[in-house]
């Protein structure tokens, strides 16, 4: 979750958002590097004493500033594109968890073999314990098993909702009859938390995510109860 | 103790990759899986032959449809007035 007044993006717990933090930090690079280009340009501009009032073509200089954005732009996009289709990679899933948006609460249905299903409130903040954290708990916690493939099948019975989860760089729309799937890895057990990313009403802040990661033994053994 | 040492008696299984239904929208995979399922059992049943075969549909849609559609979609099967062809 985020720290308070946190302006970076959260710790990455998959390798996917490892990669989409690298592609920030190197595009934000880029922006910085520019802007201070220009501002120090537009600082020499304004305290000159020189004066030139002829110019007829600037051929090399035209030429500098087209070719060099156009290396620059080819150096954002390819990172870009390598993660854009490395989201998209053939995958095979070990858990399918389908995640529905209601007004206003996440219900989340588990229906590989018996079917379990649970809604997942906030929880209001005078139930809180110490410690936990306000507008981000919820009372049942989607539990999974770390290390896997896990596809999620998000959608929503009512209005527009996402599904976000930061930590694991997941944003799906909660689309009312249809079905969006997401994959979600994470490299280590932990607590993650996302709030809903769609406006959906009153409440629309009021309805966070927990995915609860954990060691893969312990959540077969959870799971084994399931398919006896 | 003993028992959480045991490794699970069945191996976990959930409905892979279908090449038919690649990209992010899987209304269709569901959908379609519920449908086969339907005809499936449908044509087994009409020339007296066991569902089992079927079965492998059955897991694939309820694996991935909510089950609010699954229920909706059963009752309108037994009103007759499921829009699929079945």
């Amino acid at each position: 979750m985020a720290a308070p007044a946190q302006l970076g993006l959260q710790n990455a717990a998959s390798p996917i958002m490892e990669e989409l933090i690298a592609f920030h930090d190197h595009a934000l690079m880029i922006i910085f590097l520019i802007s201070s280009l220009v501002l120090y340009i537009i600082s020499l501009m304004l305290t000159t004493k020189l004066t030139h009032t002829s110019t007829m073509n600037a051929q090399e200089i035209e030429m500098i500033w087209t070719i060099l954005p156009a290396m620059i732009l080819i150096m954002i996009a390819l990172p870009s594109l390598r993660i854009l289709y490395m989201t998209d990679e053939f995958n095979k899933p070990y858990l399918t968890l389908k995640a529905i948006g209601h007004q206003w609460y996440w219900s989340y249905e588990y229906s590989d073999y018996e079917d379990l299903a649970f809604d997942s409130y906030i929880m209001p903040t005078y139930f809180l314990e110490p410690g936990e954290f306000r507008l981000l708990e919820v009372d049942n916690r989607t539990t999974l098993p770390m290390e896997a493939d896990i596809r999620v099948l998000i959608s929503s019975q009512d209005v527009l909702h996402s599904w976000a989860v930061p930590s694991l760089g997941v944003k799906t729309d909660a689309i009312p009859g249809r079905l969006n799937q997401a994959m979600v890895a994470s490299m280590r057990p932990g607590l993650y938390y996302g709030q809903c990313s769609e406006i959906c009403g009153s409440n629309h802040s009021f309805m966070p995510i927990v995915l609860e990661f954990i060691y893969f033994q312990d959540f077969e053994v959870w799971a084994s109860y399931l398919y006896i | 103790m003993l028992d959480t040492q045991k490794p699970p008696r069945k191996k976990w299984w959930t409905p892979p990759f279908d090449p038919r239904f690649p990209n992010q929208n899987q209304t269709r995979n569901c959908y379609q899986n519920f449908l086969d399922y339907q005809r499936c059992v449908k044509t087994m049943s009409r020339r007296g032959k066991n569902s089992e075969p079927c079965e492998y549909y059955f897991r694939v849609y309820t694996s991935l449809c909510p089950t609010s559609w699954v229920q909706h979609w059963n009752e309108q099967i037994k009103d007759g007035t499921f829009a699929g062809k079945i």
